[in-house]
C-alpha cells in the first residue's frame, strides 16, 4: 500500500482528524449510554450496604450513614443455615460441568462436521441449525415431561443433561473449524501415522482454541442464566440454582420483609462470578473470533 | 460427532416429538365424579382448537408480537449506533465503554428484573423519586406502562450483546477497506453509512432473529414482576400462560400444545424474517 497522504498536523501520534467537536459529542453520548448501562449495577451496589430500613428510607442512589457491606452480606450468606450457599455451589456445578461438557461435544461435532465429508451431512447440520431456532422454553416444557416419564425430573441430570447440548456451539465450531483448521495439516499428521482421535485433540482442539473459548463462555453464562428451566425441573430447593433461590426469597418477602435485603445481597453476590469470568476470558475470545491460525 | 448427537436427539428431537404426542391426546377420567381411573385417548387437534380459541393465550401472543415489533427495532437501532461510535476513529475510552455497556449481558434475567423491579417499585425506587422531584407523577407498573417497563429490562441486558457481535463484524473486515474509503475523501459519517453499514447485515440479520426468538419466549422478566403489580397476569405471555396451564391449571395436554404452537410461531417468524431479508439481498445483488 501507499502511503497514504496525511492531512493530519505534523506530531500527531494518532489519526485525528476529526475534529474536537465530534469527539465531544460522541463522548457525550457514550457517557449517556454508559450511565444508563451502569445505574442499575451501580444501584445494586449501593444497596447491598444498607439494612433493611434504610434500603426504603434512604435516597437508592446514595449510601445511607452507616453503609456495612460485609456485615449484610454476611447475613445473606448465613440465613437459613447457609442455603444461598448451597444455591450457590449448585449454580457453580450446573454451569461448570455443562459448560464444559458442551463445549467438548460442540468442538468434537463440528469438527466432524467441518472436515469429514459424510452422507447427510447437511441434513444434520440443517437440524442442528433448526435447533437454534426453537425457543429453548419451548423445550423445556415437554422435556420436562418426558424427564418425569424417565424418572429423571428433580434431580442434578434433569438440569444438567439439557445443559450439555449447545446447537449455537456446534455451528460456531463448524464455521471456526473450517477456516481455521488446515486440510494440508492434517494430511501431514495422518501421513506421521497419528490416529483421527489424537489428530483431533492435539491438533483440532488446540487450533479451535479461541471458538472454545467463546463457546465455553456463552453456554455457561447461558446456563447460570437458565431460569426457566430449572424452575419446571426442580420441586426440591435444594438442587436450586440461585436465580431460582432468589425468587423464593422475593416471593415471601411481602411476610418477611428482611427478604428484600437478602435479596439485593444475593443479586450482587450471584452477579459477580459472571463479572470475573467475561473480564478474565474476553480478551481472549475478541481476539480469537477474528483470527485464523494460517492468516498469511 | 456421535456423543453429541446422541444427546442432541434425547434433548431436542425426543421433547419436540413428545410434544406433538402429547398435545394429540387427552385424559379422560371414568368413574363417580371424574375421579376414577385415569385413560389417555386420542384427541385429535382438540387441544390446538382449545388453545386457539383461549382469548387469554391469543392476547399474550398479540402483546409478545407487539412488544418485538417496538422493542427489536428499537435495540438493534441503539446496537448500531452504539456499535458505530465505539469504532468510530474519534472514540475514546474504547474499553471502558464497551465492558459498560456489555456488563447487563453478565446480568442473569432474573436478577435484572429483580432490580428493576425494585427501581420501579415506587416507595423503594430512586427513578421514581427523581421523577416527583421534578413534578412528574410516574407510574412504571401501570397496566399501559408496564409492557414497556419491561421492554426497558430486555434492552438494557441485550444492548451490549448485540453491539458486541456488530463489533466482531466491523472487525472482521480488513481495516484497509476503511482506510481506501478515508483516502477517497470520505467522511466519518459517509464512512460509517454507505460502508460499514452494509457490512453488518448479516450480523444484524443474525441479531434479529436471535432477539424474535428470544422475544417470543418472554418469561423470566413478567414472572418476576408479577408480584410487584396486579398489571401482569398468569397469562401475560404465552409461555407463562403455557407454563400455568401444566402446572396450575394441571392440564400438560395443552401446555405441549401451546409450546408445539409457539415453537412453530417462532420458526414462521424466524425464516419469514431470513426470507424477507434474503429475497431482497438477491434483488441488490
Amino acid at each position: 500500500m501507499t502511503p497514504s497522504p496525511r492531512r493530519t498536523r505534523p506530531g500527531a501520534a494518532m489519526p485525528t482528524r476529526t475534529p474536537v467537536r465530534h469527539r465531544i459529542i460522541i463522548g457525550a453520548l457514550l457517557t449517556t449510554a454508559a450511565v444508563y448501562f451502569l445505574a442499575p449495577v451501580y444501584w445494586l451496589v449501593v444497596s447491598a450496604t444498607k439494612d433493611s430500613a434504610d434500603l426504603f428510607g434512604t435516597f437508592g442512589f446514595w449510601f445511607s450513614d452507616h453503609p456495612r457491606p460485609l456485615r449484610y452480606l454476611t447475613a445473606v450468606l448465613t440465613y437459613d443455615h447457609g442455603v444461598y450457599a448451597r444455591w450457590f455451589a449448585n449454580s457453580l456445578l450446573y454451569a461448570g460441568v455443562g459448560a464444559v461438557c458442551a463445549t467438548l461435544l460442540s468442538a468434537a461435532a463440528g469438527y466432524a462436521l467441518a472436515k469429514f465429508p459424510f452422507r447427510g451431512r447437511e441434513t444434520v447440520f440443517g437440524l442442528v441449525l433448526a435447533g437454534v431456532l426453537i425457543p429453548s422454553t419451548a423445550l423445556a416444557l415437554p422435556l420436562y415431561f418426558l424427564f418425569s416419564a424417565l424418572g429423571l425430573a428433580n434431580t442434578y441430570a434433569a438440569v444438567l443433561i439439557p445443559s450439555v447440548v449447545s446447537p449455537f456451539g456446534v455451528y460456531l465450531c463448524r464455521i471456526y473449524a473450517a477456516a481455521a483448521v488446515p486440510d494440508s495439516l492434517l494430511e501431514a499428521a495422518r501421513i506421521d501415522g497419528a490416529g483421527e482421535a489424537r489428530i483431533f485433540a492435539g491438533l483440532g482442539l488446540r487450533l479451535m482454541g479461541p471458538a472454545l473459548v467463546t463457546v465455553f463462555l456463552f453456554q455457561f453464562v447461558h446456563i447460570w442464566n437458565n431460569y426457566f428451566l430449572p424452575l419446571v425441573m426442580l420441586s426440591d430447593s435444594g438442587l436450586y440454582p440461585v436465580q431460582l433461590g432468589l425468587t423464593t426469597w422475593i416471593g415471601y418477602a411481602d411476610r418477611q420483609p428482611v427478604l428484600y435485603q437478602y435479596t439485593v445481597g444475593g443479586a450482587l453476590l450471584s452477579v459477580l462470578p459472571l463479572m470475573v469470568l467475561m473480564t478474565v476470558l474476553q480478551r481472549y475470545w475478541r481476539t480469537g473470533l477474528t483470527e485464523g491460525s494460517v492468516k498469511a | 460427532m456421535l456423543p453429541f448427537l446422541a444427546f442432541f436427539a434425547l434433548c431436542y428431537l425426543a421433547p419436540v416429538c413428545y410434544a406433538v404426542w402429547t398435545s394429540l391426546r387427552r385424559t379422560r377420567r371414568t368413574g363417580p365424579l371424574g375421579l376414577g381411573t385415569e385413560h389417555d385417548t386420542f384427541a385429535g387437534l382438540a387441544n390446538y382448537a382449545q388453545a386457539l380459541a383461549d382469548d387469554r393465550f391469543l392476547t399474550g401472543f398479540g402483546r409478545v408480537l407487539l412488544f418485538g415489533a417496538v422493542q427489536i427495532p428499537l435495540m438493534t437501532v441503539l446496537a448500531t449506533a452504539l456499535a458505530l461510535l465505539l469504532e468510530s476513529a474519534a472514540a475514546r475510552w474504547v474499553t471502558f465503554f464497551r465492558g459498560a455497556f456489555f456488563l447487563p449481558y453478565g446480568v442473569p434475567g432474573v436478577i435484572a428484573s429483580i432490580l428493576w423491579g425494585f427501581l420501579y417499585v415506587p416507595g423503594l425506587s430512586p427513578l421514581v423519586r427523581i421523577a416527583q422531584g421534578v413534578g412528574w407523577n410516574v407510574d412504571f407498573l401501570s397496566r399501559g406502562s408496564v409492557l414497556w417497563s419491561v421492554a426497558n429490562i430486555v434492552t438494557w441486558q441485550f444492548t451490549g450483546y448485540t453491539m458486541l457481535v456488530l463489533i466482531a463484524q466491523l472487525k472482521s473486515v480488513p481495516g484497509e477497506l476503511y482506510e481506501a474509503a478515508r483516502i477517497d475523501g470520505a467522511s466519518a459519517w459517509q464512512v460509517a453509512r454507505y460502508v460499514k453499514l452494509p457490512l453488518l447485515r448479516p450480523a444484524l440479520v443474525l441479531t434479529t432473529v436471535f432477539s424474535i426468538i428470544g422475544t417470543l419466549q418472554l418469561f423470566a422478566e413478567p414472572m418476576v414482576l408479577r408480584p410487584l403489580t396486579s398489571s401482569i397476569d398468569s397469562g401475560y405471555t404465552p409461555n407463562l400462560h403455557a407454563y400455568s396451564e401444566a402446572f396450575v391449571g394441571n392440564n400438560q395436554h395443552r401446555a405441549a400444545a401451546e409450546a408445539v404452537l409457539l415453537a412453530l410461531v417462532a420458526c414462521a417468524a424466524s425464516f419469514g424474517f431470513l426470507r424477507l431479508v434474503g429475497g431482497r439481498g438477491k434483488e441488490r445483488g
